[in-house]
């Protein structure tokens, strides 16, 4: 997440000016830090009896972080939550459970080989009969409208249904406040409609609902108030209801902000390094998303950068990109060469590097020492670590210094474990260690999350000045900031679709925004 | 007060050794615990078990002979286990590797020559392979369990040498006893030191410097960590998961095949119904106890082959069941385990925090 924009005035700030009498939870100046990076940074937040309170902003932009503290799941640095008018600290989640606090997360929390009732009866402190139990479900689920048979095994049902047992889960403790997760992410339309109804009937009920989503336009369909939480500080309340997507996206990537130009130097465009062509691919799981006829011509000299909402095709574009998804030959091409279904040393033998988003697990092995962690993605492009099928640990412990130095990654002693380095010093060493390669292809998916500002600039520096020596950039990133400083070309990408690259120069934030809320999607369709 | 387990930044070096110092010392008190609620005098007991058979020659290589099989299939194991493949089924695999091996002097009793012994082990090794590699070709192509189905292979194993024993394979001239025929010479794996152990022995040590070896200094061995650790991160280094399965799993297989042909023609010099007091499933707790490197795995060999041996003598001597044996390794194995928690890990005293929230019962 960009920090570099610390300087933005806060004209956006609406006084609260609600009545506080209704007021259920009232956080006030809510503090979360982890290491170099302020999660939440003084939250003020009230939510009323029987309000559908909807939590927007970009990840990282610190929506998890303050509904875990709400749920006893993290402890809060600062400040203070008031339920219902007295003073409580939620330590757990149980805490949370016996306040009335119920949580629907995003990926589903229940025992496959078990049916919905016994999956039930373990969530409760009391479960009591588990015939009674059944009968409860039934009846409780048929009057919300969200019908489930209570001996059902779950490893049958589909999503839709998955989600019921939990929100039921919910219902079942008679909750005054429930937090639900991107809870239509998952959904069809047809059950999306049917879970607003549940919404708007428990809010009637005077339950309050605080609702997380990244689709702006339910947001507005049903949220009664919004709050609006940028770089972990609240930027924004407002109605919803008399807002439009596109200016909720604009409140959310903060288009007051003056945009930043792509660079002092002008690109000297080549020929095409990396080409998709039509660019499809299946979900490879329930969670995943399928990728739909991407297509896209990226220059020698120039940085595209492809915005979007998490979760929106990301990690498969790029997966299909460095050779870990294979996809059909002719979809992809480096330098002229069609490579679909080569392997990504293959790849990286034509010059091609890549950098993923997670930096421990799949950038780097977390247990092994850096020198080992060069081995890694350099082991096959000539570099001399390979003699004989033998590992040279000198000549990657040369490597490591080289990098270490060239990028200042900051380590306590010689050649740690992988693990042990800070967010911003492994992204550091990460992004150095393919740079050092000077490839003629780089794919980079969010360089610089959850990095310093500092470790931001200098990565996004050295990105840029590979571009201008003749490279070609691809940067998948979810923060706007970073797209306006270093792209010269943007695209979008939205639930598979790509939206057509433009020169950055002649987008909007407003225009990235309504292109992430699906526009990419229908330009997508026509295309 | 509340304990905690805090993660460390990085794996302690120091507790990396300590670890199974600790969960030998640990399983020494419980098994004297044990000894002791039995009626025995715990500290007699302990030194027949543990200290006694070191004492004198003959226990000393019986227990160098009984160690072999263990640290051969151990090695393999841990190339396995290193790389995140569950093979439990190494006594399946040592089984059909002695079936395979004895095929040659069972059924061509009069193929006597130089090539004999070379070919029983080659056949050896191939048949623990492809009985591994069964399990593999599940897991890669069906995404099966590997531990089930591995697990349950050595009961079809065992009950295939079982058949043979008792039935094609027996002995014509054994008087109906199940037993194969005697081998020959030329399919008898020499003595060494003129004492119990045969050259299975030296082998062994030579294939285990080997791996350590490979593991240690190639970009095979490299993978296989890689791979163990952090599969994503392999498969972005360019390494498939399924090969490498396929490489593990026959692998190991190989070598516990190996093992298995060399007990066959070193010791018994026949095919029994039994021929393995489950040292495909004690190499397990060697595999673990050795830190998956082979240099440790000859180490944890010999301290539960001394359980074999220690065993027997606490029955002879104190008349306590040799079922001890078990339960002493089994214990071995669970404070390994327990104890490798804290090489990444270490525990924190923490005192409860007084909640002002109206959670009294939590």
């Amino acid at each position: 997440m960009a920090q570099t924009m610390t300087t933005e005035v806060d004209d956006g700030k609406v006084r609260n000016d609600r009545s506080k009498k209704d007021a259920l939870l009232d956080a006030r100046g809510l503090t979360k830090r982890f290491g170099d990076i302020l999660a939440n940074d003084r939250v003020d937040l009230i939510i009323n009896k029987g309000e559908i309170h909807a939590l927007l902003g970009e990840n990282g932009a610190g929506k998890s972080t303050l509904v875990k503290m709400f749920y006893g799941s993290l402890d809060p640095d600062g400040g203070e939550i008031h339920w219902d008018g007295r003073q409580v600290e939620i330590d757990n989640p149980a805490a949370a459970r016996d306040l009335g606090i119920g949580m629907v997360f995003q990926h589903f929390s229940l025992f496959e080989a078990l049916n919905v009732v016994e999956n039930i009866a373990l969530a409760l402190p009391n479960p009591g009969n588990m015939a009674e139990l059944a009968k409860r479900i039934e009846v409780v689920s048929r009057d919300y409208g969200l019908p489930l048979n209570a001996y059902d095994v779950v490893a049958d049902l589909p999503v839709g249904i998955r989600q019921r047992i939990e929100i039921v889960r919910c219902l079942l403790q008679e909750p005054r406040l429930i937090i639900m997760d991107e809870p239509t992410s998952v959904l069809t339309p047809q059950e999306a409609d049917q879970l607003f109804l549940t919404l708007e009937r428990l809010a009637g009920e005077g339950c309050a609902v605080l609702y997380i989503s990244h689709r702006l336009e339910e947001v507005k369909r049903i949220c009664h108030h919004a709050t609006i939480l940028r770089h972990g500080q609240v930027v924004r309340e407002c109605d919803p209801t008399k807002e439009t997507p596109a200016s909720l996206a604009s409140m959310m990537v903060g288009a007051d902000v003056a945009a930043v130009s792509a660079s002092a130097q002008k690109p000297q465009i080549g020929a095409v390094r990396l080409g998709l062509k039509g660019l499809s691919a299946k979900a490879a799981t329930p969670f995943a998303t399928a990728l739909n006829s991407i297509s896209l011509k990226l220059h020698a000299g120039e940085v595209v950068a492809i915005a979007g909402v998490a979760g929106n095709g990301q990690g498969e574009l790029f997966d299909a990109i460095s050779g870990e998804m294979p996809v059909a030959s002719s979809m992809i091409e480096i330098d002229g060469k069609a490579c679909g279904t080569k392997n990504v040393t293959w790849r990286r033998r034509q010059k091609a590097a890549f950098v993923p988003e997670e930096r421990l697990g799949h950038g780097a092995v977390p247990g092994m020492k850096l020198s080992q962690n060069i081995v890694l993605t350099r082991h096959s492009t000539g570099d001399g670590l390979i003699s004989g099928g033998m590992v040279s640990i000198q000549q990657a412990s040369v490597m490591e210094k080289r990098i270490k130095q060239a990028f200042d990654v900051r380590v306590s002693h010689d050649d740690p474990e992988a693990r042990s380095l800070s967010g911003g010093n492994l992204q550091k060493f990460v992004v150095g260690r393919e740079l050092d390669r000077k490839p003629g292809v780089l794919v980079i998916n969010q360089p610089t999350w959850g990095v310093d500002a500092g470790a931001a600039a200098l990565i996004r520096q050295a990105v840029i000045d590979l571009a201008r020596a003749g490279s070609a950039v691809l940067v998948i990133s979810q923060d706007l900031d970073e797209i306006f400083e270093i792209a010269d070309r943007i695209a979008v990408i939205s639930r598979g679709y790509l939206s057509a690259a433009e020169p950055a120069a002649d987008m909007t934030r407003e225009r990235v925004g309504l292109l992430m809320a699906g526009g990419a999607e229908a330009q997508g369709e026509v295309a | 007060m509340r304990i905690e387990l805090v993660k460390r930044k990085e794996h302690s070096q120091a507790m990396l050794l300590l670890s199974p110092l600790i969960a030998v010392a640990l399983t020494a008190l419980a098994a004297g615990i044990i000894f002791l609620i039995s009626g025995h005098n715990p500290l007699i007991a302990l030194y027949k078990f543990f200290i006694e058979p070191l004492t004198q020659q003959w226990s000393l290589e019986a227990t160098i002979d009984k160690a072999t099989p263990l640290i051969l299939i151990g090695c393999g194991l841990a190339v396995c286990y290193l790389s995140n493949n569950w093979n439990i089924g190494a006594e399946g695999q040592f089984i059909f590797g002695a079936l395979f091996g004895s095929a040659l002097p069972i059924l061509y009793p009069d193929f006597e020559n130089v090539a004999t012994l070379p070919l029983m082990l080659v056949f050896g090794a191939l048949g623990g392979a492809l009985w591994a590699l069964i399990p593999a070709v599940l897991k890669t192509r069906f995404n099966t369990n590997e531990i089930l189905t591995s697990l349950m292979l050595v009961y079809v194993a065992s009950l295939l040498l079982d058949y043979l024993v008792r039935g094609p394979w027996r002995d014509p001239g054994g008087y109906n006893f199940p037993e194969s025929r005697i081998f020959s010479d030329a399919a008898t794996l020499p003595d060494v030191f003129g004492g119990l152990m045969s050259l299975s022995t030296p082998i062994t040590i030579i294939i285990a410097i080997v791996l350590a070896l490979v593991l240690a200094k190639t970009l095979k061995g490299f993978e296989i960590r890689v791979m163990g650790e952090s599969p994503r991160a392999g498969s972005f280094a360019g390494f498939s998961a399924k090969r490498l399965t396929l490489f593990s799993f026959a692998l190991a297989g190989a070598l516990a095949g190996l093992a298995g042909t060399m007990e066959v023609s070193g010791g018994l010099n026949q095919l029994l119904p039994t021929i393995s007091p489950g040292y495909g499933f004690t190499a397990i707790i060697v595999a673990f106890l050795g830190r998956l490197n082979p240099f440790g795995i000859i180490v944890a060999g010999f301290v539960l082959a001394l359980s074999y041996i220690g065993g027997e003598a606490v029955q002879s001597a104190m008349g306590v069941s040799n079922k001890i044996a078990s339960v002493i390794q089994g214990l071995l194995l669970f404070f390994v385990l327990a104890c490798d928690t804290f090489i990444l890990y270490r525990i924190r005293m923490v005192s409860r925090r007084v909640t002002a929230g109206e959670t009294s019962h939590v």
